[in-house]
């Protein structure tokens, strides 16, 4: 992907180890949306598709933690936001099934992972079983 | 707050997951304490409602169904509405008002209409 870190700006590291961390999710997602200039519509798809892939990693990953990683990224012209979910959990077994709406191991309705791919321009999703799961979504300026 | 019969709540800042259960509860029993016909669920100072605090509300609402009263989610704000269905939440079968004066009569009608079938 030719995407480029925007200068000037630092990164947002930290980790998911309690449900606190999912209103910390929303809220740096919110300032670096804004500060990226999305509108308001991009900008509550963003923080709720963050909100879905930070609350995967407390049902899913082991020890329910992992990282979140937010940068602000730039491309031709256009300003956007880069986040990414990692975990060292037990991994996806079957990524295809697991991006199926309606696909659940644990009882919920299965949207996370398919809800928050619509949520965004682009989501990779990089999983294999043992090695834990990452997963990086972008939302670009219209 | 009440307004007559009818139990009128704002859901408002960040909620956790903790937090919204524990609303879930005392609705609940708010409902059945006042013995409330209706409860209006504003959640128009919401900026954020994913899966979970979405399927949290429909299920108070379900709840509130069975102590005998009517529900509606009140407010929801267009860039929430868009998420929602773009994420796939079902929230169709819910009986939802742009906002509180629009719920109270939709609470009127829905109280009628059981008076009529009874």
């Amino acid at each position: 992907m030719r995407t480029e870190l925007d200068a000037g700006r630092e990164p947002v590291d930290f980790g998911i180890i309690d449900e606190s961390d999912l209103i910390r999710v929303r809220k740096v997602l919110r300032t670096e949306a804004e500060e990226v200039g999305l509108n308001l519509v991009d900008t509550t798809k963003l923080i709720t598709a963050g909100s879905e892939l930070a609350r995967n990693i407390l049902n899913y990953a082991t020890d329910r933690r992992g990282r979140v990683h937010v940068e602000q990224v730039r491309r031709g012209g256009r300003r956007g936001v880069r986040a990414t979910f990692a975990d060292d959990g037990p991994g996806i077994a079957d990524i295809d099934a697991a991006m199926t709406d309606g696909f659940s191991t644990r009882g919920s309705m299965g949207l996370g992972l398919p809800g928050a791919k619509r949520l965004v321009d682009d989501m990779t999703l990089t999983s294999s079983p043992g090695t834990g799961t990452t997963v990086v979504i972008v939302k670009w300026q219209r | 707050m009440k307004i007559g019969d009818t139990l009128l709540v704002a859901l408002q800042g960040d909620l956790d997951d903790t937090t919204v259960i524990r609303i879930e509860e005392q609705l609940t029993r708010e409902v059945a304490r006042t013995a409330a016909t209706g409860m209006l669920i504003d959640v128009s100072r919401l900026s954020v409602v994913d899966s979970f605090i979405a399927r949290v509300l429909a299920r108070i609402v379900a709840m509130v169904r069975l102590l005998g009263a009517h529900a509606a989610v009140v407010g929801i704000q267009p860039a929430v509405a868009i998420t929602l269905v773009e994420l796939g939440v079902p929230m169709g079968h819910l009986d939802t008002a742009l906002n509180a004066e629009q719920g109270l009569a939709l609470l009127q009608r829905l109280r009628r209409t059981d008076a009529g079938t009874d």
